[in-house]
């Protein structure tokens, strides 16, 4: 978010990119690993949630040693519409993104708006889920799928909340016009995070909630 | 100058290299080396080393050679000329990535031949069992098919092939036994696997290899490699000490008089290892315990070279110092202190060391 | 964020180029040289602190039965001396390098983010001081640099120790990501036309690998340091057996960052010593494109071989045997690389200057661990050396003689550049004596005593093991590597008293930073060099027919360069106020917590608003 890009974009770097976008690039390459590592240890611990029969469970129902029933606690519904959600403030971040490119204010605010919203809601969705799963007696600590669960969407979450501060900011500096169509670059870089922060999401919704 | 000085330097490292060589043909005064196997498993491993140490001995002779000689005869003034410029050699360097790759081929066939012989579960009738617990900071061995628990010092016969199946009570810890089994580590949640036959008799030490806290410095043990009928006797002398109808089957320990040996009168002992908190954490019956208790099984602990798990020689005095004030010898050990007098720690200590279970 | 310095030749009127001093200043700094400097000295305090730590250990074994330090220090202190050594010494030395040489060698008026690069080191000297800040509680950690678990959990441990290390580590591995991040665009974008990748100067393309490293093995320990985190501060079991986790798993994610971390410490010095080599021997590397695709090869198998550090585990067979080949595959480029050196050295005019003591040494040396780790890529023979001396004895190998020795020789070799003088050649010639020789008493009987059945990790051993002269003597060497190192002290004072008058290129450099007057002026070029080949400077004097005329400093008028902010160290005490918030109670915690980040976002804020 610096005022020089313009000096940037005149001065072409050894491989033709933004120090910034490749400096994003380069920061997903390494958060890809973070999540792979996150990933893998729910996937390490998944087989092993049953065999200590502390429940609730993902996809399994549960009876309690003092009889009370539980349902696979997973809200599958729910998340799903949250997913899809995610997948379209995708779509509006990109056409925000054209807007901005090409000076179009209204396009460039609507994209921004809407992709601000779908954020939003998914980190509603994801608080209301946090909460009802306490509710129904799953804690961080009660086992290790709720340990593993929460461990990692928990992380997703955090990333989106903060995709989420880092857009409203642009939306704010473009309200205000200060997101000019030379400085669509700093758009484009929250662009960039947020299609990954999507993209990871793709992959811990079927590991999560699909893969029994 | 500058190249004789070079030169002592170049043959620096060589020296010890010799040192080394000559020490594994002798392993006199070091009984806890791994380059003296004693079992038909580390002579094979040692069979491995030494073609790895053959090998890097003639790569490191060459290598360092070609660097010596190089220095050497290439040293130049700052006003020599400019030297010829090169820039690489691909024959040269082919050669120099293909070769290497054999010498590692040569090392690599023996290695995975041994890998595979490592992970052999001995079975049959003749197999010793022996299931290994590491504590904090101690061993447990366990022989299944007799029935008997005893800690620190591990009782095998000579020839006959012994299986560990190994675990821990705490944290990891690793069970190395330098002249017989080499090394596997233990952990609370798996079991892991040994195996070996012991060739000739010794008293060999080990200790654990995974630090495990404080006094993992101080977490040894012996394996004693023994005649067939020493063996015998000694896991029947196991077995004794839970052949009487013990007074209190939980903590296992005997009533006073069955097992006391005749000999100096041991009441006094006896009453104080019941009334001063021993038997919160030890057993003197090697057959019948509680699986819980956190302290080596003493049943035969009279009988041991060794105790605090090889810290000190088994002596009237060096257990009563023990009883007296582990901490001082082991700081930070499970063992509390009991407050017991210096007295009171000698008589106890005599009543342990009636108990040799012979 | 900021941008690139390099681009801006602009007519702005920019701040004054003369030298701006005082504290404020180096804590506002920008400057990729000073923040080099930052980096060396903190990382040399630290060094000196991890020695004290390994002599205070080498003097408790100096004999058997030894009580001289209780077994609770001894912990702390090998613990402590790892963790140093690693973290604090030999990272931070090969980033002084990075920051000072990585533009000079490109051709570069800084890094590409020179604030981010102000953020690093400051994140780095805090964590650092907050693992070190664990001695004033007596809380010092003391489970091994590795900690396995679980005897970190907080059953088994349960002061303050795993604390501090799981906590200092993760901060560190925010200050090694971010500049990660910056020295990877640095070297991919601010090249000085011509520059392309395969005429980069060997350091550059190694300490740029070292980047890709970086950036996928620190998130791999951040996520199992988060997990240790959430098992000791919020009760979750993930290395806890009890409650259904897998202390196993800890092995793994800590060994998938373990192995590409000792990349991460030896690929700078291949790059350092592939530096001296071709200068002190007036001939250009040898290989220079095998060079480059060994050290891309080695970091690369760098990924596939973690699990040898777990031969003892027990992991089957097929396990064991693919990670032992993989292993043993890494041996074909590391040999091709000291093949290429010795190649350089070949028909060469050597000449026997102090940096050229430290390189031969560090092939000599290098040499020596290669092989032992050749040893214990088996894992028979690992059955028997893991977890013993003999393992120390292999790494130490490579580690001190491998990084420090290259380490050193680069000091040498760099010091009138960084400074404007020159060391003391005598002095140093001393230096490298003392070093050699104590090394190889150190760390040479090691490998016997290893042999001999001595464990890694141990307060003290008996008598009658045969232990005994073997830890006389690393001892006494323990103490003249001490000794050595006081030379390299005296040496830094002696010259410090005189005229910073070194020329601009005192040993007939290849490379570009010798171009320009030492210590150069803060942006570097004056005008930005156009490079031709891979040595440009020995190209350039070929050209000219002999020695360049010594550059003269120019007025830099014109010439664009960041401005000093005071934010980055402002949002590196943000990090670090996280971190030490976690370490109090639930209440105080949360709500320094909140705090912290709160400051954490005021900073970035500020920063990213600023005007670069």
């Amino acid at each position: 978010m610096s005022h020089d890009t313009a000096h940037a974009l005149e001065h072409p770097t050894s491989t033709g990119l933004d120090n910034r976008k490749l400096a994003i690039w380069t920061f997903i390459g390494s958060e890809c690993l973070f999540f792979a590592s996150l990933i893998s240890t729910y996937l390490v611990y998944r087989p092993k949630v049953l065999q200590r029969g502390i429940g609730p469970f993902p996809h399994e129902a549960w009876t309690s040693p003092t009889g009370q029933h539980f349902e696979p606690i997973l809200e599958i519904k729910l998340v799903t519409i949250g997913t899809a959600l995610l997948l379209f403030s995708s779509l509006f971040v990109v056409i925000g993104l054209n807007g901005a490119q090409r000076g179009k204010r209204a396009q460039m605010l609507g994209g921004l708006g809407a992709t601000i919203l779908c954020g939003m809601f998914f980190v509603g969705m994801q608080v209301y889920e946090f909460t009802h799963f306490v509710r129904e007696g799953l804690k961080l600590q009660t086992n290790m799928f709720g340990a593993s669960f929460f461990t990692l969407t928990g992380f997703h979450g955090t990333h989106v909340t903060i995709g989420v501060i880092w857009l409203i900011t642009i939306f704010i500096l473009a309200l205000r016009g200060q997101l000019p169509k030379e400085k669509a670059l700093n758009l484009e870089m929250a662009a960039l995070y947020w299609h990954f922060v999507d993209v990871v999401w793709i992959v811990i919704f079927p590991v999560v909630y699909l893969m029994k | 100058m500058v190249s004789r000085a070079a030169a002592v330097r170049r043959a620096l490292p060589l020296a010890p290299v010799l040192l080394l060589l000559l020490l594994a043909a002798c392993g006199g005064g070091y009984p806890q080396s791994t380059l003296s196997p004693k079992s038909d498993f580390t002579r094979m491993i040692d069979g491995v080393f030494m073609t790895t140490v053959y090998w890097a001995a003639g790569v490191f002779v060459l290598v360092e050679g070609a660097l010596v000689w190089a220095i050497l005869h290439f040293r130049g003034k700052p006003d020599d000329p400019e030297p010829t410029q090169t820039h690489g050699n691909t024959t040269l360097e082919i050669m120099w990535t293909a070769i290497p790759a054999l010498i590692l081929a040569m090392i690599a066939v023996p290695t995975v031949r041994a890998i595979f012989r490592t992970y052999e579960q001995p079975s049959g009738g003749n197999v010793l069992q022996v299931e290994v617990t590491g504590h904090q900071w101690w061993w447990e061995f366990r022989y299944p098919q007799y029935g008997v628990t005893t800690a620190n010092e591990l009782h095998v016969p000579v020839g006959r092939t012994v299986s560990l199946k190994m675990g821990a009570f705490d944290v990891l810890h690793s069970f190395w036994m330098p002249q017989l089994g080499a090394k596997r580590d233990v952990f609370p949640d798996r079991k892991t696997t040994l195996w070996f036959r012991a060739d000739s008799a010794g008293f060999y030490p080990g200790q654990c290899a995974e630090f495990c806290g404080t006094q993992h410095g101080r977490m040894a043990f012996h394996v004693a490699a023994e005649a067939e009928a020493d063996f015998d006797a000694y896991i029947k002398g196991l077995q004794g000490t839970g052949a009487p109808a013990p007074a209190d089957s939980v903590t296992g320990t005997p009533a006073v008089a069955a097992t006391a040996p005749s000999g100096p009168d041991t009441t006094a002992g006896a009453k104080l290892f019941l009334t001063k908190g021993c038997t919160g954490c030890h057993a003197l019956n090697a057959v019948k315990f509680s699986r819980n208790l956190l302290g080596p099984n003493l049943s035969n602990v009279g009988a041991r070279k060794y105790i605090a798990a090889g810290t000190l020689r088994n002596t009237d005095e060096n257990l009563a110092r023990w009883i007296h004030n582990p901490q001082a010898i082991k700081h930070g050990v499970l063992m509390l202190n009991l407050g017991l007098t210096d007295d009171e720690a000698r008589t106890v200590a005599a009543y342990l060391r009636t108990h040799t279970g012979r | 964020m900021a941008t690139s310095a390099v681009d801006h030749a602009h007519t702005h009127a920019s701040a004054s180029h003369g030298p701006s001093t005082g504290l404020w200043s180096w804590i506002t700094t920008v400057d990729h040289k000073r923040i080099g400097i930052l980096y060396g000295a903190t990382a040399f305090v630290f060094f000196l602190l991890g020695g004290i730590e390994a002599l205070l250990l080498r003097i408790q074994l100096g004999r058997p039965d030894n009580t001289f330090l209780s077994p609770e220090l001894y912990n702390q202190l090998f613990t402590m001396h790892g963790t140093t050594m690693i973290f604090l010494a030999v990272m931070p030395l090969s980033a002084m390098y990075f920051n000072f040489f990585i533009p000079l060698l490109i051709g570069a008026r800084d890094v590409a983010f020179p604030r981010l690069n102000a953020f690093s080191y400051w994140v780095f000297l805090l964590g650092g001081l907050f693992l070190n800040a664990s001695f004033l509680f007596g809380a010092a950690p003391n489970q091994g640099w590795f900690g396995y678990a679980n005897l970190t959990s907080k059953q088994f441990s349960p002061g303050l120790n795993v604390d501090f290390w799981m906590l200092g580590l993760q901060i560190l591995g925010i200050a090694s990501l971010a500049a990660g991040v910056n020295f990877f665009v640095t070297v991919l974008n601010l090249r000085a036309p011509g520059m392309k990748l395969m005429r980069m100067p060997m350091f550059v393309w190694m300490s740029f690998i070292t980047q890709i490293l970086i950036l996928l093995a620190f998130p791999v320990i951040t996520v199992a340091l988060i997990l240790l985190m959430f098992d000791r501060f919020f009760g979750t079991h993930f290395f806890v057996p009890s409650g259904g986790g897998d202390p196993l798993l800890w092995q793994h994610l800590f060994w998938i960052f373990g192995h590409p971390e000792v990349y991460i410490l030896i690929l700078p010095s291949f790059g350092i010593v592939s530096e001296i080599l071709p200068v002190f021997s007036r001939k250009p590397l040898f290989g220079y494109a095998a060079m480059v695709f060994s050290g891309a090869f080695i970091a690369f198998l760098g990924f596939g071989v973690w699990s040898h550090h777990m031969f003892s585990t027990g992991m089957g067979p097929i396990a064991d045997t693919v990670f032992s080949l993989t292993t043993m595959l890494i041996a074909v480029p590391t040999g091709v690389k000291i093949f290429n050196w010795i190649g350089t050295i070949w028909g060469g005019s050597v000449q026997f200057r102090t940096p050229m003591y430290f390189a031969v040494g560090f092939i000599a040396m290098f040499i020596m661990g290669g092989l032992s780790g050749v040893m214990h890529a088996s894992p028979p023979a690992d059955l028997q050396q893991t977890d013993s001396y003999f393992v120390v004895a292999h790494f130490h190998y490579v580690l001190f003689g491998g990084s420090i020795f290259a380490l050193t020789g680069g000091a040498y070799y760099w010091w009138p550049k960084m400074f404007g003088r020159l060391l003391d050649e005598t002095l140093g010639k001393v230096h490298f004596w003392l070093m050699l020789i104590g090394f190889n008493l150190t760390f040479f009987p090691m490998h016997i005593v290893g042999l001999l059945g001595m464990p890694r990790r141990v307060y003290t051993y008996p008598a009658g093991l045969g232990f005994d002269i073997y830890n006389q003597i690393e001892t006494a060497g323990a103490l003249l590597l001490g000794v050595a190192f006081l030379v390299f002290i005296a040496n830094v004072l002696k010259t410090w008293r005189k005229p910073a008058n070194a020329p601009a290129d005192p040993w007939n450099g290849a490379t570009l930073e010798w171009a320009i007057p030492s210590p150069p002026q803060e942006f570097n070029f004056p005008e930005v060099p156009t490079v031709h080949s891979r040595d440009p400077l020995w190209e350039l004097k070929r050209e000219h027919g002999g020695p360049l005329p010594e550059p003269q400093h120019v007025s830099g008028a014109g010439i664009h360069m960041p401005n000093p902010s005071f934010w980055p160290a402002l949002a590196a005490v943000g990090v670090v106020a996280v971190f030490v918030s976690l370490m109090t109670s639930h209440r105080t915690g949360a709500i320094g917590v909140a705090a912290a980040i709160s400051l954490l976002f005021f900073s970035v804020y500020n920063w990213a608003f600023e005007p670069a």
